[in-house]
């Protein structure tokens, strides 16, 4: 077993599990944590990949400012505590039962998939994920949508300051 | 001059437009003025046009085109010829009469009223008019409703009493079985033959086949049930008393409920040439007037025994018509128009002065009284009862022995009904006017004749019943005495031809009558001792007599089988094909909607949750159904 | 790698995302379950990307087959991280309205 896959198998494992403990926690604040080990654990995919801008961006934007705005926003309502109600458990077991269910459905339909049949991901090699080629293309091929999504960040923060803004 | 007819229906009209819309601002005597200066001018241009016909026979003057659609056209044209000018003579002359009478006997009502009265019975003349003047079905139908229209207006006249309202109704009610009769008659005549004027379809006669002929005949007989309410659909003229009593003599007495009369012998050529319809003609008429007969022998109220007797008299002018005696018949309608108008309006003079008491039982003595009324309405009842040389005695003479030639049978039943009609006509007279008064003091007291307005007419009318029987003296005491049947025979010409005449002879027909006579006279005198006498005291009747005086319990059976049955079938249709049959499958959808709607709000608890969970397992069922593949529901036998 | 075991990752993750958004209450966790399955798919994403790119490196070295997979990851980054402040944004208002962030009180529209 190559060390690739070793790595695979690792970053697998702690993703699951870290994802499994992000949904068990009783305390946001270690949801919040264990989501951002998940997100360390993608990057490590990412990296696996050779995916190295997407790796950095993940880390950056995820891990980094998207949950320390969770954390950020659990720590001003003080939601630290374990202020959940219990949801019916009924509601619990049908939620994890159609969850599992769906889990199953697609996993048996990608397993009889003719398409993915002795298809590999290309590991190590391969330089589209670099920052100079992705660079390229963002600004060639995708400046449009590019520029859009500039607008998009705008319009959602000046939506985020009118919704929090105090009447 | 026969160009001027239009004016006959006109002058009436024009009165109802006056009166009708003038009612209100009219005072009573220009009222007055107004109805009866149209009748008479009507009545004048109807004099005229009628020696006219006389002169150069007859004649169709077309007004104008009522319905025309591109071969097929119906003109509103009018027929002058003999049966219809003396018809206008009967309805103008009488109706001038009534009219003018009227005027008296309405003065007490508002002027608002008093002009509606008028305006009705304006209406109805010119609806009449129209009914005996157009020259096909059409038109005729139009014053067939029309007369219908007042008729209900007139009985329901006073409109506050309940009663009479229902009475109204019900005759509206079962003149319209009757039309029903004359307007499918009327669309089979337009459906086999194309047209509905009279001169098409007499003179194209031969191209219908004799069920065709039959069958028309009946439905045109129908409609004569219904109008001249003969069995089993005359329930509604006793009732129509209800309305003021010049309207009974002017409608319900000489002119409306003769109009069943005027259309069988204006179609007498039909009828010629269907003996299954002469048949039933003459049974149903014979069936009406000795069923109507018994039953006027034991009323109380004067003007029902009038009503009964108008309802007998007319059985016999349908009997005439069925065993063919066309001229026999009009005949009699023109001598029964005077006599029983006269009756009429002699029973509209007593109840005047009886401050409106209609009970017979309460009356008595009114003869020193009320002379000019007691001598008219005598002779009336001379008339009505066939006492020679009275007007009555010619025509019914002439029906009995047209009957005979028929059928012995239908003159014997015959004889006994104009037994019966002596019997209850001098039972009426006796006990009105012979004896001692039997009613409170009061209105002894206030006893007087009528004003002369009213008695003009019943002197008049009187003269009329006395002598009108001399246009019509029997071949056996004259030759060609018979004018009446001279004028009319160009409209029965055709049918004269048809019918295989046997005449009686002489010798027999002088004893049938002067057995009849001598029968009749012996009643009269017997009727006369009997109720010289009689109390105002109200006796328990039994047995046959309890049937008569509960008029055989017609309405009762009516009631029972055709009103009560057509109630619970009405209430069925309402309380269960209409609730729970219709509302109910309509409600039913509703609610269905409404529970499907409540059940499934309850998916839409407003808990994202609850919607989540949903789109997941549709999700789940999308992908089962979309990649619907063995292999999956394999693999997911394997694991479970 | 074979590409079926990142599938198996990515629907492992996604389905985890699932049950959380259909278990918990706290509209915070439900968002980072939301944001779980956005990154499932973003895994799916580069490596279906890598998949295409080896199948075109086999016939020109030059390629650069699957680049926008990669840039549809980077384009789903911008999306979520707009969604995430005005999401905050939205729950902070709630909470600040009914001083609560379970999604069971996000029922006004019902009534």
């Amino acid at each position: 077993m190559s060390i690739t896959e070793i790595l695979f198998f690792f970053l697998s494992a702690l993703a699951i599990f870290s994802a499994i403990m992000v949904l068990v926690s009783r305390n946001p604040v270690h949801s919040v944590l264990w989501l951002i080990a998940v997100f360390f654990a993608i990057s490590g995919h990412y990296i696996l990949l050779n995916a190295q801008f997407l790796a950095i961006v993940n880390l950056i934007v995820y891990a980094g400012a998207i949950m320390v705005l969770f954390l950020f926003v659990i720590m001003l309502m003080n939601l630290n505590k374990e202020s959940e109600r219990n949801k019916h458990v009924w509601m619990k077991l049908a939620g994890a039962v159609s969850g599992g269910c769906f889990l199953m459905v697609l996993v048996s339909l990608v397993r009889q998939a003719k398409d993915f049949q002795e298809k590999t991901a290309l590991m190590g090699t391969g330089d589209i994920g670099l920052i100079k080629n992705l660079g390229k293309a963002l600004f060639s091929d995708f400046v449009v949508p590019f520029e859009i999504s500039s607008v998009l960040f705008l319009s959602a923060m000046v939506g985020a300051v009118v919704i929090g803004k105090k009447e | 001059m026969s160009k001027l007819v239009y004016l006959v229906p006109l002058f009436p009209l024009i009165g109802f437009l006056i009166n009708g819309l003038g009612r209100k601002a009219l005072s009573k005597s220009m009222i007055s003025i107004v109805g009866c200066g149209v009748m008479l001018a009507s009545f004048v241009v109807s004099l005229l046009i009628f020696f006219d016909v006389k002169e150069h026979g007859a004649t169709v003057v077309n007004l104008f085109s009522f319905i025309k659609a591109y071969s097929f056209q119906i003109p509103f044209a009018f027929q002058v010829d003999q049966l219809s000018s003396l018809f206008l003579l009967i309805i103008t002359g009488i109706g001038f009469l009534i009219h003018l009478y009227s005027a008296a006997y309405m003065h007490e009502e508002e002027e608002q009223h008093f002009g509606r009265y008028f305006a009705y019975l304006n209406l109805f003349v010119f609806s009449m008019l129209l009914l005996v003047l157009g020259s096909n079905y059409v038109i005729m139908f139009i014053g067939w409703e029309g007369v219908g229209l007042c008729s209900y207006l007139l009985i329901g006249y006073w409109f506050k009493n309940d009663q009479y309202n229902y009475a109204a109704k019900k005759a509206f009610v079962m003149n319209r079985i009757g039309d029903l009769g004359f307007l499918l008659a009327v669309f089979w005549l337009l459906f086999k033959l194309g047209t509905v004027s009279y001169g098409e379809v007499f003179a194209s006669v031969d191209k219908l086949s004799a069920f065709d002929i039959t069958a028309i005949t009946l439905l045109l007989f129908v409609g004569a049930m219904g109008k001249s309410a003969q069995l089993p659909l005359y329930t509604w003229l006793p009732d129509a008393m209800a309305g003021p009593t010049p309207v009974s003599a002017l409608i319900h007495a000489a002119t409306m409920v003769t109009a069943g009369i005027y259309m069988i012998a204006r179609s007498n050529i039909l009828y010629t040439l269907a003996p299954v319809s002469q048949t039933v003609v003459s049974i149903v008429g014979l069936a009406t007037a000795i069923f109507a007969a018994t039953i006027a022998l034991k009323q109380n109220d004067i003007k029902k025994v009038l009503a009964y007797s108008t309802v007998s008299q007319l059985g016999y002018m349908f009997l005439g018509l069925g065993v063919g005696a066309y001229t026999g018949a009009v005949f009699h309608v023109m001598t029964h128009a005077f006599f029983k108008a006269l009756l009429f309006l002699g029973a509209g003079s007593v109840i005047h002065a009886m401050h409106h008491e209609q009970d017979i039982r309460k009356m008595g003595g009114l003869k020193k009284h009320m002379p000019i009324t007691h001598i008219t309405f005598l002779l009336a009842c001379l008339a009505i009862a066939g006492i020679p040389p009275f007007s009555g005695f010619f025509s019914k003479d002439e029906i009995l022995m047209a009957a005979y030639n028929s059928n012995p049978l239908y003159y014997y039943v015959g004889l006994g009904g104009a037994l019966m009609t002596a019997f209850y006509m001098f039972r009426l007279y006796t006990m009105t006017f012979l004896g001692s008064f039997r009613g409170t003091h009061e209105q002894e007291h206030h006893l007087h004749e009528s004003p002369s307005a009213m008695t003009i007419p019943l002197i008049v009318l009187a003269v009329l019943s006395v002598v009108g029987g001399f246009v019509g003296i029997p071949e056996v005491f004259a030759t060609d005495a018979h004018s009446l049947e001279h004028f009319l025979a160009p409209i029965f010409a055709e049918s004269t031809k048809l019918a295989h005449a046997h005449h009686l002879t002489h010798t027999q027909e002088y004893i049938m009558m002067g057995v009849s006579t001598a029968l009749i006279i012996g009643i009269i005198l017997f009727a006369v001792s009997k109720f010289k006498k009689a109390t105002s005291e109200e006796t328990q009747s039994s047995g046959i007599s309890k049937l008569l005086e509960n008029k055989w319990y017609v309405d009762e059976i009516y009631d029972a089988i055709i009103v009560k049955p057509l109630h619970a079938f009405s209430g069925f249709l309402k309380n269960i094909i209409e609730k729970s049959g219709i509302d109910g499958a309509v409600n039913g959808v509703g609610k269905l909607v409404g529970y499907g709607s409540r059940q499934l709000r309850l998916l839409q608890s407003g808990q994202v949750g609850n919607y989540l969970l949903i789109m997941v397992m549709i999700m789940i069922v999308f992908v089962l159904i979309w990649f619907n593949d063995l292999s999956i529901m394999n693999f997911l036998k394997k694991i479970f | 790698m074979p590409i079926q075991y990142y599938i198996y990752l990515s629907l492992a993750l996604f389905s985890i995302g699932i049950i959380g958004v259909l278990t918990r209450r706290n509209a915070i966790i439900v968002f980072m379950c939301i944001e779980l399955m956005l990154n499932a798919v973003n895994l799916l994403l580069v490596a279906f990307s890598k998949m295409h790119h080896g199948i075109a490196l086999a016939t020109d070295p030059a390629t650069t087959a699957g680049i926008d997979g990669q840039l549809f990851v980077f384009f789903i980054m911008v999306v979520a991280a707009a969604e995430v402040s005005v999401g905050l944004a939205i729950i902070v208002m709630m909470y600040r309205n009914v001083h609560s962030v379970d999604i069971n009180f996000l029922n006004r529209l019902k009534n």
